[in-house]
Formats: C-alpha cells, sequence, structure tokens
C-alpha cells in the first residue's frame, strides 16, 4: 500500500481495523476522540460493530464479553477515563482474555488537561489496576508506529491470552505523518478453543470466569506466563549506544526530541546515545548491556515525578547515577536536555576526580 | 538538516491546509515530513498555527515535533507575526499579508521580509479563500524548498485527489510567486 498523509489516532484507528478489529465500545476524550471519531463511520464499511458506550466502565465491559466470544475487540481513552477502565483491565487479566485497550496520555493528575504528558507510566507499568499483574504496553513513537504496535498488540493478547495497553500521547496522536496501513487480515472469531459460542444440547458448555477458580495450577500458571512475557517480548531501538557516556532512556514523544538531542550532541562532540522504549513492560532490560561505556544514564519524560528512573536504576543494577529530566506543559526541548547533559559530564568528571 | 515551517493566522484563512499542502508536496517527493498543529484549547475564529518539517533526503528521519527557529514563517495576519517573528533563523523567511498588516510595521533587520497583498490578490481572482494559495506562490519563488512549477502541481494534484480542483488556485499561486 502507498503511503498517506494520516493523524496519529486515525493511523491507529485504521490499523485496529487491519488487523481484525470489528469491535470497538468507548466514550470521548480528548485527545484519543479522533479515533472513536474514525471508527464511528469507517467500522461500518468493514462489517463491524462500533458502541459508543454511556461511560468509560460500560465500554471496557462491553470489550470483555466481545472478547469472551472471540472477537478482536478494542477500546481507547485518556486520563481520567482510562483511570476508569482499570477495573476492566484486571477483570480480562483474571479471565485469560485478549483485547487491547489505548492509553492516549493527556497531562495531569485528576482531570488533569488536554495537553501532551507522560505521567500515566507508574500505572501502565504496575497493573494499575487491583491484584496480582501487569500488562505487555506498547509505546509508539511516530503515526506509523501508532499503526505498526497497534496491528502488533492483537497478536501479542491473543499469544498470551492477556490484554494489552498501546500508550500513546496526545502529541503522537495529534501529528500529521506519512503512513503505510499493514495488510488487511481476516480474524476468524470461531478459531479459538476457549471462545464462548452456542452448543448443541448435551455438548459440554465452554465458560469464561476468573481463571483462579478453574486452573489447579494457578502459581505457576501466573509465574510462567509473566516470565515468557519478559524472556520474548522485550522490544527497542537503540541509537549510539555503544560509546555514549550519557544515555537518553525515553519514550514516545519524549523520544523524539531525544532522537534530535543525540544529533546535536554529536555535533558538539559529546558522547551521547539513546535507548528508546518500545515495551514499557517488559522493560527493555536487555537494551542496557550495549551501554558498556555509560556513565550515567537521563530519562526524559513529559512528567515531574521521573517516573521511569527506578526501572533504569534495576535495568543498570544501580551502578550508575540516573538523573530525569521532565516536563510538563511543553515537549521538552533539545536544548535544555544538551544543558542537562553537559552539567552531568562534569559531574561525573568531578566524582572520578 | 530539514526546513522547518510555521503557518500562523485567523482560523478560516486555510493556514492548517497550506501546512497540508506543504508536507503532502514534500512527501510525493519521497521526503519525510510531519505537520503539527497547535495544539490545545482554542474558540472558534481564533488563532490557528502549525508546524511543518519537510527532511532535505528521503533519508532523513524527521526527529523532534519542535519548530524552536523555524526557516519559514508564513503569517496571515498581525497577531501572527507578533507571536513568529522572534523566533525566526537569522537570515529567516517572513511572509506578511499586506492587505491586513499595515505598511509601517517595523521588522527584525536579519531575516527576509516579503510582503504579499494575499487577500486582495484573492478576493480580485474571486477566490477569496485562496489567499493561503497566494501566500504558497510567494514561498516558492522566495525560498528553495519547492520550486513555484513544482508546488503549483502539487497543490492542484492535492486537491484533484480530493474531487474539487479549483483552476482559480493555480492563478492564486501564480500571483503570489511573482511577488519577490
Amino acid at each position: 500500500m502507498a503511503k498517506v498523509l494520516m493523524k496519529g489516532n486515525e493511523a491507529l484507528a485504521e490499523a485496529a481495523l487491519a488487523a481484525g478489529c470489528r469491535f470497538y465500545s468507548g466514550y470521548p476524550i480528548t485527545p484519543q476522540t479522533e479515533i472513536l471519531e474514525y471508527l464511528s463511520w469507517r467500522m461500518e464499511d468493514v462489517g463491524g460493530e462500533f458502541i459508543q458506550a454511556e461511560s468509560e466502565l460500560a465500554g471496557i465491559n462491553m470489550v470483555l464479553g466481545a472478547a469472551a466470544a472471540g472477537a478482536r475487540a478494542l477500546t481507547t481513552s485518556s486520563g481520567p477515563g482510562f483511570s476508569l477502565k482499570q477495573e476492566g483491565i484486571s477483570y480480562l487479566v483474571a479471565a485469560d482474555l485478549p483485547a487491547v485497550i489505548v492509553d492516549v496520555m493527556r497531562i495531569g493528575t485528576g482531570l488533569g488537561d488536554i495537553a501532551q504528558g507522560q505521567g500515566d507510566y507508574w500505572q501502565l507499568t504496575r497493573g494499575g489496576g487491583h491484584g496480582d499483574y501487569r500488562t505487555i504496553v506498547l509505546a509508539p513513537a511516530s503515526v506509523q508506529e501508532n499503526a505498526d504496535l497497534i496491528y502488533k498488540a492483537f497478536d501479542l493478547s491473543e499469544k498470551y491470552r492477556h490484554p494489552v495497553i498501546v500508550a500513546s500521547d496526545a502529541a503522537i496522536g495529534q501529528m500529521i505523518e506519512a503512513v503505510e496501513i499493514p495488510e488487511f487480515v481476516d480474524h476468524d472469531i470461531d478459531k479459538f478453543d476457549w471462545s464462548i459460542k452456542g452448543c448443541k444440547k448435551g455438548d459440554e458448555q465452554r465458560k469464561i470466569q476468573n481463571i483462579y477458580y478453574t486452573n489447579p495450577d494457578y502459581e505457576d500458571y501466573l509465574r510462567d506466563k509473566y516470565s515468557a512475557m519478559e524472556a520474548e517480548e522485550q522490544l527497542y531501538e537503540n541509537i549510539m549506544v555503544d560509546d555514549a557516556e550519557v544515555v537518553l532512556v525515553a519514550f514516545g514523544i519524549s523520544s523524539r526530541v531525544c532522537r534530535e538531542a543525540v544529533q546535536v550532541a554529536r555535533e558538539k562532540g559529546l558522547k551521547v546515545g539513546l535507548i528508546r522504549l518500545i515495551t514499557l513492560y517488559p522493560y527493555p532490560v536487555k537494551a542496557f548491556e550495549e551501554a558498556k561505556n555509560a556513565k550515567a544514564f537521563l530519562t526524559v519524560e513529559m512528567n515531574i515525578l521521573g517516573q521511569m528512573v527506578d526501572d533504569v536504576k534495576l535495568a543498570t543494577g544501580g551502578k550508575f547515577p540516573v538523573d530525569h529530566f521532565g516536563s510538563i506543559f511543553e515537549i521538552p526541548e533539545t536544548e535544555g536536555i544538551i544543558a542537562k547533559i553537559e552539567q552531568m559530564l562534569k559531574d561525573v568528571e568531578k566524582e572520578e576526580a | 538538516m530539514a526546513t522547518e515551517i510555521i503557518c500562523a493566522g485567523f482560523g478560516g484563512q486555510g493556514v492548517l491546509t497550506a501546512g497540508m499542502l506543504l508536507i503532502n508536496a514534500g512527501m510525493e517527493q519521497g521526503k519525510n515530513v510531519l505537520f503539527y498543529p497547535s495544539y490545545g484549547s482554542e474558540m472558534r475564529g481564533g488563532t490557528a498555527n502549525c508546524a511543518v518539517k519537510i527532511s532535505e533526503t528521503p533519508e532523513e528521519q524527521i526527529a523532534s515535533p519542535v519548530c524552536k527557529h523555524p526557516d519559514i514563517v508564513l503569517t496571515m495576519n498581525g497577531p501572527a507575526i507578533d507571536k513568529f517573528e522572534g523566533r525566526l533563523k537569522p537570515g529567516g523567511l517572513l511572509l506578511v499579508n499586506s492587505s491586513i498588516v499595515p505598511d509601517d510595521r517595523t521588522y527584525r533587520d536579519d531575516i527576509k521580509v516579503v510582503k504579499v497583498a494575499a487577500t486582495d490578490i484573492a478576493k480580485e481572482l474571486e477566490n477569496p479563500r485562496g489567499a493561503n494559495i497566494v501566500m504558497l506562490g510567494a514561498l516558492a519563488s522566495n525560498s528553495d524548498v519547492f520550486t513555484a512549477e513544482y508546488l503549483r502541481e502539487a497543490i492542484d494534484s492535492f486537491f484533484a485527489k480530493k474531487g474539487k480542483n479549483n483552476p482559480k488556485n493555480a492563478q492564486c499561486f501564480e500571483k503570489g510567486a511573482e511577488v519577490k
């Protein structure tokens, strides 16, 4: 397919259909509403079901129902709306159901506002709802990746029978770039041996419930499931990491700025690299093996608390200083990141002396 | 290095369309492009702007969406100049809509200012919504992002694909391109 110009949110919506998603239920909230708007007319073209639910809670629970029937099902939200979905996500996990949930991140705690933000990292990577679970989290950094990762999300969710979250953000959702939508594939709603469908009298009925009640080996089952995700699904892109003294760690919109910061820093003779995370969980610890000359790490995130700093410390065994460059009202700027790197290099030098 | 352009004006003056026309022209040449709209709570009839980046080569990736120091600022009104003139790179191009902006306005002396009577020209050519196209003509002939001929054709083909090509657009574009 030729490349077309699309807004991030719309490319995500179209690529979900390409992946065989034929059920959507969600509720409007900026900055993800274009996904809902796009699917409100486009879903009909491909013969699927679009429902504007009465609330986020209804939206996620309709997804649970569609997933139980074997459909590729999607819901999307942002900010407080994403919080409302957490109970449903926890129930999807408990019932071993595949589904895809998109969080187009926006600024703030509470209502916050519609501007860009990356303040949901903890909620995204630590389960978000109640109980003992996590989900794979994919973080696109371009319109193309919005399309590619939603497409991949459905496969991953079925591979593990587990919900998968796509963590986009307001900037990636609103920007327009050239994108190639992946090939349309058919999804057979009846292909699973676990999904619910009508059965003849006397046949064994299938049911979907919390598998805590049905799996006698639940403890090992859980251990194995998460170990497999952590072993097999780490995704990242390393940019000039092997000789870097300061390694930036970022995802989504912040990683776009970091890519520019690496170019500018290299032109100035500073040895700087970037680990761009594509999965937030499992955390791509493998990416850090390449950072053999690193003296310090810097996370760049659109939040103030430096939510990813702890994960970088864990990935590097606590052996290096890890600092945070954060902004919330504006996308971080290259100049500010470079100034921070220069300061860190000075501090490292002082420490060595 | 990618060319960075900001288009700004009142809502309804076609500044977002101007940005779309620029990235479409870039994409058709196989270049990497990015369009980032001004984003936030805005009111109808308020200001609108977008940032556009067009790579020099098909290989060059566009990194940050932020246009901190644009090469070109296309403005359709005075407030847009107030907001973006200061951010232009030294030697950059500022396109001014002289139909609206008073002639005695002063500008930075380290930039190139091109005054285009865009709104008047579009009215004279009976294409009142084509003021943005007039500006794009002037942009092409006063910079080396695209040749005027290429951009004019790319604009026509953009609208033709949407089934709403207006032959008066090319006239508006040509009039704009004459301004140097």
